[in-house]
């Protein structure tokens, strides 16, 4: 067998069909383990050592652990399915939703029952209005199928907020609010939605536990890097780069072999600069550390971290000043504003990178942009402030010298000529009006 | 005849154990229902079918996106300029945008046929540049697609 787990057999058969999908054995784990303690299925998935997909490479078991019996709090227990896919580069979840909306369902029905649940939320960002639809139907061909025995599953959209993705955010957003983080604790474990028990997770997380039930733990946790980055990611390869889009591999295949032998290199033969190992949010990589292993301890040693699995290629035309100056905007943009050093510090950061690509900074402003990083990182309520800080001081640390020529010579010295060159960014367009009423 | 918002919205409040969860899915179908945009009677008959103020309809209203506060086009040009779209020429898409609809990102067309947006990430980084039209997504769009996709979008 191919390591292909979570798009198994996706590429033979329509998947989307309910009865495509039994065809593969779909819904027989589900079917197997309503008849299991939810404690074989905890065990199950401790033994294949899953970890997070969203991001945080939580061990997924534990998480369901931490969700206190209903002897201890008489409420409902409920079920997030996180959805929100926001950060730049990832778009994983989408071809899940896209093309295996049953494995998700599955799992989710799965996870219900593993923390004793009736009550399955799916957020899916607003923008996804295509997953929306094929998830819709496929909710409606296995509720029409009886699969749900009584657990209700609502499909919600979100309406364009990254904060969203963050879970805290998601339950906010979730119950009708403007999608602000909260502070913790409480931990949504103990209090979630509506301040009840909630267990929160990723798409992919959850997509991925049908098949460990099918393997058997044990099965799964050989296949990747184990022992920690066991299993298979889907890598959203974008950028610079031939050939695009989701490939499923196991963890521990390097950067190398995603961009060369499976993207196809990187076009009009430019050459490589640097890689983003993660989503938008992660500390960048330079060409000559494309050896390492996409699987967690190998990027921690270097600094960086697996995140979403969404691998950024860059390539030499383009600016690291400009690059870090959209990343910053980017976060600006969505910082929900709650707390301070991550709604200022963000703007902070922008104005200062607007300098420096301006030519009007001096070397003295590299240090405060460093500085600034430093004055968010790890001081925000929730971890979106870390989220624009750390790559932004991952580009001046590691591209010192482009960031010291801007200041040296006094503007770009790509000389409008980087691939970023004047990339609008969607904050400077609240600056602009309708140009006319609009007829009604 | 479509049916009352106000009973479209507490059929799916009934989904929600608590009814101000119903709050998004109300805006986006009053939005529907008034041209694409949330007018103050839009953020009122919200308030009323879940029995919240409109202050508090149009405070959740704005902090997203997706909704809009001020009139739009009929149709919705969004280009993503994040940078994996950046990386790969999404600036020279939106200039071509801008050329072909004479407009500023932002800005809707005197004739209120079109809005242009540039948008922040929207999941399709791998098939660069990504633009949404009326939420459904374009991909691999490059400048030189622009001016046949207006030619679509105002001869269909
Ligand atoms: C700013 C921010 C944005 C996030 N966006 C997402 C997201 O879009 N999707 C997601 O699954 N997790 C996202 N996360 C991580 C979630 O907070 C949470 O850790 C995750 O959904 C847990 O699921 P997992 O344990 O299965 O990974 C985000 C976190 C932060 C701080
Ligand atoms: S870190 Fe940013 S997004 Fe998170 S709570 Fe603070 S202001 Fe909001
Ligand atoms: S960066 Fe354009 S769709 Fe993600």
């Amino acid at each position: 067998m191919a390591d292909v787990i979570v798009l198994a057999n996706a590429d033979e058969r329509d998947l989307r069909q309910l009865a495509e999908y039994r065809a593969v054995g779909g819904y027989t784990q589900l079917e197997r383990v309503r008849s299991l303690e939810p404690a074989a299925i905890i065990d199950e998935l401790n033994t294949a050592n899953l970890r997070g997909r969203g991001g945080a490479f939580f061990p997924s078991g534990r998480k369901m652990q931490f969700i206190p019996p209903k002897e201890q709090i008489p409420k409902p227990h409920y079920v997030c399915v996180n959805a929100d896919e926001s950060e730049p580069g990832t778009f994983k979840d989408r071809e899940i939703m896209n093309r295996v909306p049953h494995r998700l369902i599955e799992g989710s029905l799965i996870a219900a029952h593993a923390i004793d649940s009736q009550h399955v939320f799916i957020y899916i960002r607003g923008e996804y209005l295509d997953a929306f639809e094929t998830l819709r139907t496929a909710l409606d061909d296995a509720r029409g199928a009886g699969l749900f025995n009584g657990v209700t599953v609502v499909l919600h959209r979100g309406a364009g907020a990254y904060i969203c993705g963050e879970e805290s955010g998601l339950l906010e957003s979730l119950e009708g609010k403007r999608g602000q983080a909260r502070s913790r604790p409480p931990f949504p474990a103990a209090s979630g939605l509506y301040a009840s028990p909630t267990l929160i997770n990723n798409v992919e997380t959850i997509a991925t536990i049908p098949k460990i039930l099918e393997l058997g733990g044990a099965e799964y946790a050989k296949i990747g890097a184990p022992p920690d980055s066991t299993g298979t990611r889907l890598f959203c390869l974008s950028g610079n780069v031939v050939k695009g889009g989701n490939y499923e591999l196991p963890m521990g295949i390097t950067i190398r072999e995603v961009i060369y032998d499976l993207g196809g290199g990187i076009p009009d033969g430019r050459a490589l600069k640097a890689v983003i190992p993660g989503g938008s949010s992660m500390p960048i990589l330079t060409a000559d550390q494309i050896d390492v292993p996409l699987e967690h301890d190998a990027l921690r040693a270097l600094d960086t971290f697996l995140g979403a699995a969404a691998v950024i290629v860059v390539d030499d035309r383009a600016c690291m000043v400009q690059l870090g100056l959209r990343v910053a905007q980017f976060y600006m943009h969505e910082s929900c504003g709650k707390c301070t050093p991550c709604r200022e510090g963000t703007r902070w950061m922008v104005q200062l990178l607007e300098a420096i690509e301006a030519g009007d900074a001096t070397h003295s402003q590299l240090d405060l942009l460093l500085d600034v990083c430093d004055r968010i990182l790890g001081k925000c309520l929730c971890p979106l402030g870390d989220a624009a800080a750390m790559p932004v001081a991952s580009y001046v640390v590691k591209f010192r010298d482009e960031f010291r020529a801007h200041v040296d010579q006094g503007g770009c010295p790509f000389g409008g000529e980087s691939s970023l060159e004047g990339l609008f960014a969607p904050v400077d367009q609240h600056t602009h009006h309708p140009v006319a009423e609009v007829p009604a | 005849m479509a049916r009352p918002l106000a009973d479209e919205v507490r059929a799916i409040a009934e989904q929600y154990p608590e009814s101000t969860s119903a709050v998004l899915p109300a805006l986006r179908i009053a939005q529907e229902r008034h041209g694409g945009w949330l007018p103050p009677e839009a953020l009122e008959e919200v308030g009323e079918a879940l029995g919240l103020t409109p202050a508090y309809c149009k405070g959740v209203a704005s902090f997203y996106d997706m909704f809009h506060l001020a009139p739009v086009g009929r149709r919705l040009v969004e280009v993503c300029t994040n940078i994996c779209c950046g990386l790969r020429g999404a600036q020279d898409v939106l200039q071509a945008f801008e050329r072909e609809l004479d407009v500023r990102p932002g800005e809707t067309t005197p004739d209120g046929a079109f809005t242009l947006r540039a948008v922040e990430c929207i999941g399709g980084c791998g098939w660069p540049t990504v633009v949404a039209i009326d939420d459904r997504h374009r991909l691999n769009v490059s400048a030189g697609d622009v001016p046949g996709i207006v030619q679509e979008l105002r001869g269909g």
